[in-house]
């Protein structure tokens, strides 16, 4: 857009700036506001007397003789036991990723070079899957996990996560290797492969860049999950977002919301390393089933 | 591919997806017609020193032993349906007999938690998905015309209120806009009212949340359409221009159209996940003044009786909506793929 016939008059491109400032100050404020108030003392960060108390940290001085605390922290992951949440959900993540990528390439890659109408009927039944709400699927499982002494483990969450993420695996996925040449494991077939080695010879070596994307995304279902872990996970068992649930009810109470506050920071961090590295990534999935329409 | 070797290549997707998407909702449905056992009553004679008294005592084992017999409980038909909690049809019947005007009629179905529930679902369905495309095409195409090094920075921190845990994100703004917090006291300051809380009136807590989807879904949004502005037609737009169309008329006849497909996908997505919105009310603590259909099955499942039958029945009645909402599209591609085959 640099043909002298595109560009825009100043006041426009003012305009332009403006907004674009304006809607950074809405996406990111938030976090840096949260992330600035979670080294400050509770009185601080709900500050009645005077707002600049949140930046400059008066009561924090106050108490601790200095602007910034960790006791927020400390509380969160030493106290509450946070640490171990965070443990349950790295576990959680690792698996469903991992689980979800093996079944989703294998059905992935076989809806795309399969041409028979049942592929077609496979989709859209993934199709409607992806639109049930978590929660009424929840509702379903809770009595036969009950019944059957599954209830409350982590490997019942992994695997119900990996089955919820598999229509939203298989259409990307799906997607992803119909961009892959046909002749790729065509011609292996020629040479005398069976269909399980021309994918593991012809096809694996390239699929990479499409399976990094849909395992980011696997990756954020399972680590942003709310229903699925907090209805099926046992106290003992739980993973951060669950137990950030918990704390809304207990903490509060006892006027310890700066565990809250300093465990939604420590929740938070991941992602935003997840999305340094992964930026391009991102935007081509959400866009990769958008575009091709 | 022949047949066989499709069916072990899709059969551990498939059976991931039979047992735990299509078992559960058979299993959903099938809760919903049983109630749960009532407890086992016995009569119990003590006699003591002045003399006898029956006594009605819960019988644990006899009411274990039921339960352990037939988990789902009683056989009650379409019974949990049509009760208070749920259609209500004899409170809507009753309301409707008794009503003095159309919104004393709407004011009492609105007590009824299902319908309270549904309507603010729709509402939440149907203001934010529209608000958030035009948010977020609005940014795509602020963003288009900025210069290159700066756009990569601009998406890095626009990804960040969609990518963020929901529950998070809505706990973040909701300390934001605690009577405390920065927000709350801006817009205390803003109202001149001190004792101002958006946590204490209906209308303000439904801004609110609306305000958090439109803030964490805009995201996609603009994602999507700035994805799409790549791919325009650059000719198209400079013919545009040298016929004289201004900037507006641009937009409204060249870039509007061609994101079009888009749009309908963005719908499409936005209005399956909003039609489950669900922990933004438990992060603003919202529930006294916002309930969701997603909300009412997790708090029949969360309490400390838990309400399988009731949780199911509202299940299956959201599934039903879900269904409703879907069937346009189901439609369209099911039209579309025979136009082909013929």
């Amino acid at each position: 857009m640099s043909s002298k016939a595109t560009q825009q008059p100043t006041y426009m491109r003012v305009l332009v700036y403006a907004f674009v400032a304006f809607w950074l100050v809405i996406a990111a404020f938030p976090f840096l506001w949260t992330l600035w108030g979670s080294f400050k003392v509770e009185l601080d960060f709900f500050s009645i007397a005077d707002w600049t108390n949140a930046l400059t940290g008066e009561r924090t001085q106050e108490v601790h003789g200095s602007a910034f605390t960790g006791d927020g922290y400390e509380g969160a992951w030493v106290q509450e036991k946070f640490w171990k949440a965070v443990l349950n959900t790295f576990i959680v993540c690792f698996f469903v990723v991992t689980i979800s990528l093996t079944f989703g390439t294998l059905g992935g890659y076989a809806l795309s070079r399969s041409g028979h109408n049942y592929t077609f009927w496979l989709l859209m039944a993934a199709l409607i899957a992806r639109a049930m709400p978590q929660i009424t699927l929840v509702s379903g499982y809770l009595l036969p996990f009950f019944e059957w002494n599954l209830w409350g483990y982590l490997p019942t969450s992994i695997i119900v996560l990996v089955a919820i993420n598999q229509p939203f695996t298989l259409w990307m996925l799906h997607s992803f290797f119909q961009k892959i040449p046909k002749d790729l494991d065509e011609s292996a077939k020629v040479d005398g492969c069976t269909q399980f080695q021309a994918f593991r010879h012809a096809i694996m070596p390239v699929m990479w860049p499409g399976v990094i994307t849909t395992g980011l995304f696997s990756f954020l279902l399972a680590y942003n999950d709310f229903a699925v872990t907090t209805m099926l996970l046992s106290k003992e068992n739980q993973t951060m977002v669950p137990k950030i649930a918990s704390f809304l009810g207990t903490t509060q109470t006892e006027g310890n919301v700066m565990f809250a506050v300093a465990a939604v920071v420590s929740a938070t961090i991941p992602l935003f390393i997840l999305v340094m590295f992964f930026q391009r990534q991102i935007v081509s999935g959400l866009t990769a089933g958008a575009v091709k329409g | 591919m022949k047949h066989k070797t499709f069916f072990w290549f899709f059969l551990p997707t498939g059976l991931a997806m039979l047992l735990f998407i299509a078992l559960p909702i058979v299993s959903v449905v099938l809760q919903s017609l049983f109630v749960e056992h009532e407890a086992v009553l016995a009569v119990v004679e003590n006699c003591g020193p002045f003399g006898c008294k029956q006594e009605t005592t819960i019988d644990q084992s006899a009411t274990e032993a039921l339960r352990a017999a037939s988990p789902l409980g009683q056989f009650a038909g379409l019974d949990i349906y049509f009760n208070r909690g749920h259609l209500a049809t004899a409170e809507v019947a009753d309301a409707w007999r008794t009503r003095s005007g159309l919104g004393s009629f709407l004011a009492t179905i609105n007590n009824l938690p299902f319908y309270r529930a549904m309507s603010f679902t729709l509402v939440y369905t149907f203001t934010v998905t529209p608000l958030l495309i035009m948010l977020g095409f609005a940014i795509a195409v602020g963003v288009n015309s900025l210069h290159r090094h700066l756009k990569g920075l601009v998406i890095f921190f626009s990804l960040l209120p969609m990518i963020v845990t929901p529950l998070i994100g809505s706990l973040i703004l909701f300390w934001m806009i605690d009577s405390r917090g920065i927000l709350g006291s801006a817009i205390q300051w803003l109202a001149d009212d001190p004792t101002l809380s958006l946590k204490a009136s209906t209308g303000l807590t439904w801004a609110m949340l609306i305000v958090y989807g439109v803030w964490h879904s805009a995201p996609f949004a603009f994602v999507v359409f700035y994805a799409g502005l790549q791919t325009l037609p650059k000719d198209t737009l400079e013919s545009a221009m040298i016929d004289g169309a201004s900037r507006w008329e641009q937009i409204r006849y060249v870039v509007i159209p061609h994101l079009m497909p888009l749009v309908t996908f963005v719908m499409l997505i936005q209005l399956m996940d909003n039609f489950r919105v669900l922990e933004p009310i438990v992060g603003f603590s919202a529930e006294a003044h916002a309930t969701s259909l997603s909300w009412i099955i997790l708090n029949d499942l969360g309490g400390e009786t838990r309400l399988l039958s009731s949780a199911a029945a509202t299940s299956v009645l959201t599934i039903i909506g879900v269904s409703i909402l879907l069937s346009p599209v189901l439609v369209r591609t099911w039209r579309d793929f025979h136009s082909k085959a013929e």
